[in-house]
């Protein structure tokens, strides 16, 4: 079982991280698209704090016996490297497309100064 | 001055004549050597287009360009070679162009050598016409990891294509519209030649090689650190890899 401590700390950690997440977006600093893996860790980091014998649970099919705590820093990572594997995709695609206005843009001034 | 005037102009083949074509000429800051390549593609061919790609140059490469009344196209930034040149293939293919070749703006590729570069395209043989500096003519000096980096290309390029590929990194190249067309929707970034080579193969577009030499870099940095060699080494063959399952951005032909 978690410590009563950590499950408490953990909990309030998620929930702090949802709120401020929900008022990024409501603040429209942050799109609905880029908030929702941010959204689903913070619902889950907030389900295995308070769900002790769960994520007791699931540290057992692990072989995790002696520290079962290590399952929130397991799945809090685990969301980390999606969060960043995601932002790689976003900036190549944004890559992509600074480069397409770059061409427009040297073909249109092109095109300007034959007139 | 006879003799000035004689050795002027290689005459450019008479099949070229009715043809609406281009030279697409990349260059990063090179003012000192641009007015150089541009008067010697004019040398080939008086009535070959001309467009200079400066991509992102800090010198005065776009005004020489100008001067000598080169279209320029201005990258408001640096894109990299393969960036830069899909900006002349877009060109060339939004102007209606139906034939393109590439020659560098850093003049390691001599123009008076087009008209091999063009002969497989005029007879109908071939759809991108690739200049080699291994396939037969010696003159090529090159630094030892750079000839084996290329022997590494050129062996992963002909194991994926099925085809004979002795230089797949050369950028002296001669296209026809249907080559245009393709890269100009779809053209690899980095170090773009290699990659490329795997989809004009997909693509069922005829590629052939002429041998040809090129001069060495009178200026620039040539020297690749070996760190950087290795990242693009694993780069490219990434590339190579990955090309061969990626979708493709061009629906392709039935030919």
């Amino acid at each position: 079982m978690i410590p009563v401590a950590i499950s408490i700390a953990g909990a309030v950690a998620s929930v702090l991280l949802l709120l401020f997440v929900l008022e990024l977006i409501r603040q429209g600093r942050l799109r609905e698209r880029y908030a929702m893996l941010w959204l689903a860790s913070g619902v889950s980091l907030l389900v295995l704090s308070l769900w002790r014998s769960g994520n007791s649970t699931i540290a057992g099919w692990f072989g995790v016996r002696t520290y079962p705590p290590a399952v929130l820093f397991a799945v809090a990572t685990l969301f980390i490297l999606l969060v960043l594997l995601d932002y790689s995709t976003v900036i190549s695609k944004l890559a992509d497309q600074n480069t397409i206005l770059a061409q427009r843009l040297a073909l249109l001034e092109e095109r300007l100064k034959d007139r | 001055m006879a003799e000035a005037v004689r050795t002027a102009t290689v005459r450019a083949d008479p099949r070229l004549a009715s043809l609406k074509r281009l030279a697409i000429v990349p260059a990063l800051n090179e003012q000192g050597g641009i007015g150089l390549v541009i008067d010697e593609i004019r040398a080939f061919d008086p009535d070959l287009e001309i467009v200079v790609v400066d991509d992102g140059s800090r010198d005065r490469t776009a005004e020489v360009a100008a001067e000598r009344s080169a279209h320029v196209l201005r990258l408001p930034f640096n894109l990299g070679i393969g960036g830069a040149v899909q900006t002349g293939f877009r060109y060339a293919f939004e102007n209606g162009f139906e034939l393109v070749v590439r020659v560098d703006g850093d003049g390691q590729h001599d123009p008076s050598q087009l008209g091999a570069l063009l002969e497989p395209l005029l007879a109908g043989e071939a759809d991108i016409v690739v200049g080699s500096r291994f396939a037969g003519l010696a003159g090529y000096r090159s630094t030892r990891s750079r000839h084996v980096a290329n022997r590494i290309f050129a062996g992963a390029a002909s194991l994926v294509t099925g085809q004979r590929v002795t230089d797949p990194s050369s950028g002296f190249q001669a296209l026809n519209r249907r080559a245009i067309a393709l890269f100009a929707a779809d053209y690899p970034h980095e170090f773009p030649e290699v990659e490329a080579t795997v989809m004009v193969a997909k693509h069922q577009l005829r590629r052939v090689e002429v041998p040809v030499v090129m001069r060495e870099r009178v200026a620039g940095r040539s020297s690749i650190s070996f760190v950087r060699s290795v990242y693009f080494m694993s780069k490219v063959l990434l590339a190579l890899f990955v090309g061969l399952f990626r979708r493709t951005v061009v629906p392709m032909e039935d030919r």
